[in-house]
């Protein structure tokens, strides 16, 4: 079946020529009239239409955007905050970097619905440090909201007013944890604090009712605002509702960003037709589909099982290239949809060898709270390097499973699984490769890409 | 603290951005980074003061994030992405580039005192894998050719400079 046509809602400006980031540009698209149509509803409305959009999170884990909404506490007396999650830090992830380049007003006007819908007064962009022209991009659109009466003391004359600030990062993994972030918003080091009691909606910026949402459900909020809940529930498939920009990078002919229907489009589509397939002489040979963090596919394996269509249960039967790309699917095989990082490793990558690179990476990010988290990715990664730059043992891949077994479910925040998830999942499906790397090295040609 | 009038002026002015002052520990570090290089001893005193904070606060946040340093670096600061995706088509050729175009190692102030070469991890680009930022600047698809063409440019504006 030929792969659906890209359906660019979010990313319908990117890369058009002539197309700029300033005030002038977007107004002249229709920028900000979304927002004059919303500000004249009432605010609880605006909550009902996002929670009938069924909007999905777009950061990583997939929560109703609407629920989240619904969780805030509102009676405290505290003022709410909304913090936007703009660090974009899962290996693999690069969408919201188009946004805020190239688009920024779009942000800008899915915040101030956003803030209209949950009165909220002042707002954060948290946004990673290594976009410093990123931040100084966003500071100057919003410099331009703030001279047109979009943002501000009294937005659009409404009587409502709220500010937006641009606060930049350090180049720390962790600060895209919301609680991390909130943390590191406050000053401090972004140590993860535990829920309960902590959730942000309750106790989350300056111990206050906090909405934390990623650049790109923003936008999707915006375009909610827009054309209705319903509208857009029926775009993409039932609980997977909307588009999502994919983000593919590794080994394909042709990576970048692609957005489509959530679940219109397969594993398979994507990489092969959309993609240009793998590079000249080589086979796909293994992919992570959401982030680096989630659990590894291997092409060959299929998944079986029973799943919902409309009310019926029916069985599926899939390869690796039939599995839709939406949260539910991705979720049923064992793996996740998580933030849309798409890495695709053909067959001239070595399984060991890319483990030891994502376990240098979570080594290096782990920010060190929790003894089971700090001390296993340590040792995950100097395993895995061991292996690489050592002397590699058959019985390794189980040492680093025993390792990550004894991490998920045992830390503060969800960083414990993100960095036992691979191991577990390389070593699980690649376990030959584990066990024969040290004689796989003794005849192996020098690798032609050093991994780690 | 000698700092420049324009970025005590900008320091006086995200203070306020936050309902409590040590929220501006991060920007006040970005800001002084900026300015003078890294963050002294002296730095973190001063901000600790500035905010109404122990010097303790601000150290644990120049010790934990990444990005801030605690000794000078090269003219240049040129940091690889490191990361899967980029390591996957040639992150660490990449990088080994730049070592040898600057006869330098990784996180040392090359002998001319021109660059600083890191790798960091992942840049949130890896759809245009490798990526490189020079100071601010993200730069693309930096196979080995391209990264002795940035070389040059780096050794040639470095030249003009003298």
């Amino acid at each position: 079946m030929p792969a659906p046509a890209q359906r660019r809602i979010i990313f319908q400006h990117i890369d058009e020529p002539g197309y700029s980031n300033d005030l002038a540009c977007y107004v002249k698209h229709g920028g900000y009239e979304v927002m004059k149509r919303a500000y004249a509803r009432p605010p609880a409305e605006l909550v009902e239409e996002v929670k009938k959009s069924g909007l999905r999170g777009r950061g990583g884990a997939g929560f109703p955007c609407g629920v989240k909404w619904s969780l805030l506490d509102r009676k405290s007396g505290k003022p709410i905050y909304l913090v936007v999650n703009a660090d974009e830090s899962e290996p693999g992830t690069f969408k919201d970097r188009y946004i805020m380049h190239q688009d920024p007003h779009q942000l800008i006007e899915g915040i101030m619905i956003t803030c209209f819908a949950n009165n909220v007064k002042q707002a954060y962009i948290y946004i990673r440090g290594e976009f410093p022209h990123g931040a100084r991009i966003l500071e100057k659109a919003i410099a331009e909201a703030r001279a047109a009466n979009f943002v501000g003391p009294n937005v659009l004359g409404s009587g409502y007013g709220c500010e937006i600030y641009v606060h930049r990062g350090a180049g720390a993994y962790i600060c895209g944890e919301e609680t991390g972030l909130i943390e590191s918003l406050e000053g401090k080091r972004p140590y993860p604090r535990i829920k309960p009691p902590y959730f942000p909606a309750v106790l989350g910026l300056y111990q206050c009712p906090t909405i934390v949402n990623n650049v790109e459900t923003l936008c999707h909020v915006k375009y909610i605002a827009e054309v209705g809940g319903e509208a857009f529930a029926r775009i993409g498939t039932p609980n997977n509702t909307g588009t999502r920009i994919l983000c593919v990078s590794g080994h394909v002919q042709k990576p970048g960003y692609y957005e489509f229907e959530v679940g219109k489009i397969t594993m398979g589509q994507l990489l092969n037709e959309v993609c240009g397939g793998p590079l000249p002489g080589r086979t796909f040979k293994a992919v992570i589909p959401g982030g680096s963090s989630a659990k590894i596919l291997k092409f060959g394996e299929r998944f079986k099982g029973k799943r919902k269509v409309g009310t019926e249960m029916v069985d599926y039967d899939w390869a690796v290239e039939d599995v839709p790309m939406d949260f539910d699917s991705l979720g049923m095989i064992g793996t996740m949809g998580g933030s849309g990082g798409v890495i695709v490793m053909d067959d001239t990558v070595n399984m060991v060898e890319a483990l030891a690179n994502i376990n240098a990476f979570y080594a290096h990010e782990s920010c060190g709270q929790c003894t089971p988290c700090r001390e296993g990715s340590l040792w995950m990664k100097k395993i895995s390097s061991r292996m690489v730059h050592g002397d590699a043992r058959p019985e390794d891949g189980q040492l680093l499973k025993s390792v990550a077994d004894q991490i998920a479910g045992r830390t503060i925040c969800a960083f414990g699984e993100a960095c036992a998830w691979p191991t577990q999942s390389y070593v699980a499906k690649f376990g030959d490769e584990f066990k024969g790397y040290a004689d796989a090295k003794k005849t192996a040609q020098p690798a032609a890409t050093t991994l780690v | 603290m000698n700092l420049t009038p324009a970025t005590l002026s900008r320091i006086d002015e995200v203070i306020p951005h936050y309902p409590t002052k040590r929220s501006a520990t991060l920007p006040l570090l970005h800001l002084i980074q900026e300015e003078v290089g890294y963050i002294s001893n002296e730095a973190i005193e001063w901000v600790a003061a500035k905010l109404e904070l122990q010097p303790i606060n601000v150290y644990e946040v120049v010790t934990f994030y990444p990005m801030f340093r605690q000794k000078p670096i090269g003219r240049r600061h040129i940091k690889v992405c490191r990361t899967l995706s980029c390591a996957l088509l040639g992150g660490y050729k990449t990088c080994a580039s730049f070592e040898k175009e600057f006869n330098t190692h990784l996180g040392e102030v090359s002998p001319d005192g021109e660059v600083t070469v890191e790798f960091v991890e992942c840049l949130a680009s890896c759809g245009t894998a490798p990526v490189v930022m020079i100071d601010d600047e993200l730069h693309e698809k930096v196979d080995a050719a391209k990264a002795k063409q940035l070389s040059d440019q780096i050794k040639a504006e470095a030249k003009a400079r003298k």
